[in-house]
């Protein structure tokens, strides 16, 4: 186990550091910066002048090493739009995009895994066929167009919550359904064909031969095992909503991470474009370390693999 | 994620077991008839939707300015925000009513069809391309070449797709060809995870083995011994990789920084449409829904043909 977590955490290590190698590399080859920050109107001596004043004219590489020098130390320099360094603005917006995803992934944990479950057990019921529709419906919703529909009928029409901004946890309720349901249908599918597979194999055939209670067999025997990687996919998918609140945080001006970073590409206030890149990459990577980790603890196949 | 994992561990069933059953002296596996795959095919409710729907989003594409009742680009400022036919105050000219600048709604839509297929088939094409030469050459060999790029293929899945995209589409400032290259160039993984494990389970096939005896050259085995197998769990990736295409751009366009203005992207319409909302809920649910209907659509066929690579049918 303890060479398994080491090999894992080099790799981690390794793949944060190829990210943050690629992110600053694309931003800085795909466009003249200092082009785009200058704006169309400026003048040739305006933009060599915004290139020298932001270190643009030094040569990437060593553009790249002070960065990342920097990025160790949480240091991730100062934004060019807010007078304010980028760490600050990150650590001050950060909670907000925590609890959008932490309550997003609770919603979806709590409608995907008790709908997996009783669509396995009454496979081919309407039930299984509901869910199914639910997940397919789910999978081809635009996130978005999803958000502003819950605008239109619980804000404006119905009137029953905050329409957008920020505030308390009723501002959060809307964007959380709508980030939340594009991670139900993976996690109701796992859930259904994990279940599906274990009630067929022989030590549950056991367990109900013994004379347990269907109760005991489904829920200590049956999902216990069919779980484990739903646990793993809902680490994942957690990282994934991460990256998505850009989408959810701008339909409903909730001002976390998403939402700064959309401003952040929109006013070409790039030092704050590849922070939040990188931060949003490295809690992917720690969440998929730690679902592999505890895959592995739960589950030794895994750890010879 | 549960699309991977299904369709990794459905192929050894697929034709690729023909070649090892045959190799263990039992009887081939029949190659189904024609007409057998079609009865399965239209069987398939989910896979006769998606078929049809496809299909009729495919001829709207082709012919649309046949189909269109008006110019999408023409503007007509006395004749702003007319609602659909079925409100109030609609009528037959324009059926779908116009936006804030006068344009036919239907017209827009219609041409539409173009932009999101377009994206979709052209983006699905390139990842396909990039995602199965590293997943085949990683399943081949295995060790080092494996471990390579299985390292690739984790960089990439931890990089948050929409903000690399929207930030690069930013700077290259947005057209057509830029968001289908761009999202070509991200959207590989998927690819990549599938052709590598279907690899992995070919490379000691029989036949395989055999090819190598003779003495074909690499490329040869690759291409004509690998591919062919591995091309029924490729096609129903590339439809969900279509319709994630899809999605993807009509996101950037709705935040501004995909297809831009005058192009009647679908994405694009709802957010030029989000201003007028709360008093016309049709300008962006018509969008909206021409989005769900379309992608629905294209992952119902990719399910269903999933299905039919599996003999046992869905679990």
């Amino acid at each position: 186990m303890g060479t398994f977590i080491v090999r894992r955490l080099l790799v981690a290590l390794g793949v944060a550091l190829t990210i943050s190698v690629v992110s600053f590399m694309l931003l800085h080859l795909s466009g003249d910066l200092a082009t785009s920050i200058a704006g169309p109107e400026a003048t040739a001596e305006q933009v060599a002048q915004i290139r020298v004043e932001y270190g643009l004219d030094r040569p990437i590489v060593s553009q790249y090493l002070d960065w990342l020098g920097g990025a160790l130390q949480f240091d991730f320099g100062r934004s060019y739009y807010y007078q304010s360094t980028v760490i600050d603005l990150i650590v001050e917006r950060m909670p907000i995009t925590l609890t959008l995803g932490g309550l997003a992934l609770g919603l979806a944990v709590c409608i995907s895994i008790p709908l997996g479950v009783v669509a396995a057990l009454k496979r081919d019921s309407w039930v299984d066929r509901l869910a199914l529709l639910f997940a397919v419906v789910g999978q081809a919703m635009p996130s978005f167009w999803f958000g502003l529909t819950l605008i239109v009928v619980f804000a404006v029409t119905l009137k029953w919550l905050p329409a957008a901004g920020s505030g308390g946890l009723e501002h959060f309720i809307l964007p959380a359904i709508a980030l939340g349901y594009y991670a139900t249908p993976a996690m109701m599918r796992l859930t259904r064909t994990g279940m599906l597979e274990v009630l067929e194999s022989d030590y549950i055939r056991t367990a109900r031969a013994k004379g347990l209670s269907t109760t005991s067999v489904i829920f200590k025997h049956a999902l216990r095992n069919a779980i484990i990687p739903v646990v793993a996919l809902a680490a994942v998918e957690l990282g994934f909503m991460l990256g998505g609140s850009v989408v959810i945080e701008s339909v409903f001006s909730l001002g976390g991470l998403g939402q700064l970073a959309w401003d952040a590409i929109s006013r070409n206030d790039y030092p704050v474009v590849q922070a939040v890149v990188l931060i949003i990459a490295l809690f992917y990577i720690v969440l998929t370390l730690l679902a592999d980790v505890a895959n592995a603890a739960l589950d030794p196949r895994i750890r010879t693999r | 994620m549960t699309v991977s994992t299904s369709t990794t561990s459905r192929p050894s069933r697929a034709p690729a077991a023909g070649g090892r059953a045959r190799a263990l002296g039992e009887l081939p596996l029949p190659r189904p008839a024609w007409s057998r795959v079609t009865r399965k095919m239209f069987g398939h409710r989910g896979l006769a939707i998606g078929l049809v729907c496809v299909g009729l989003a495919v001829l709207v594409a082709l012919f649309a300015p046949l189909l269109a009742p008006h110019d999408p680009y023409f503007q007509d400022i006395s004749n702003r925000m007319v609602p659909p036919v079925w409100h109030d105050k609609g009528s037959w000219t324009h059926v779908l009513g116009t936006d804030k600048l006068g344009r036919d709604y239907l017209s827009r839509l219609i041409y539409g069809t173009r932009i999101s297929l377009t994206i979709g088939l052209v983006a699905a094409l390139i990842s396909g391309v990039i995602g199965t030469t590293l997943g085949v050459l990683a399943g081949y060999f295995g060790g080092r070449v494996d471990a390579f790029i299985s390292y690739i293929i984790t960089t990439r899945l931890a990089m948050p797709v929409v903000l690399v995209a929207l930030a690069l589409a930013s700077l290259t400032g947005g057209s057509l060809t830029t968001v289908i290259v761009l999202l070509g160039l991200l959207l590989w993984d998927r690819f990549a995870v599938v052709s590598r494990s279907v690899t992995q389970q070919l490379r000691d096939a029989e036949y395989v083995y055999a090819a190598r005896t003779l003495g074909c050259s690499l490329p040869y085995i690759l291409v004509r011994e690998i591919l062919p197998n591995i091309a029924g769990a490729l096609i129903v990736v590339i439809t969900l990789e279509m319709a994630h295409a899809i999605l993807l751009e009509a996101t950037l366009s709705f935040l501004g920084m995909g297809v831009q203005p005058p192009l009647p992207s679908w994405g694009l319409m709802v957010a030029e449409g989000k201003a007028y909302m709360f008093f016309q809920p049709w300008v962006i649910a018509i969008p909206g829904v021409a989005l769900f209907v379309l992608v629905l659509a294209i992952n119902l066929l990719g399910d269903g043909l999933r299905d039919l690579n599996a003999p046992g049918g869905r679990n």
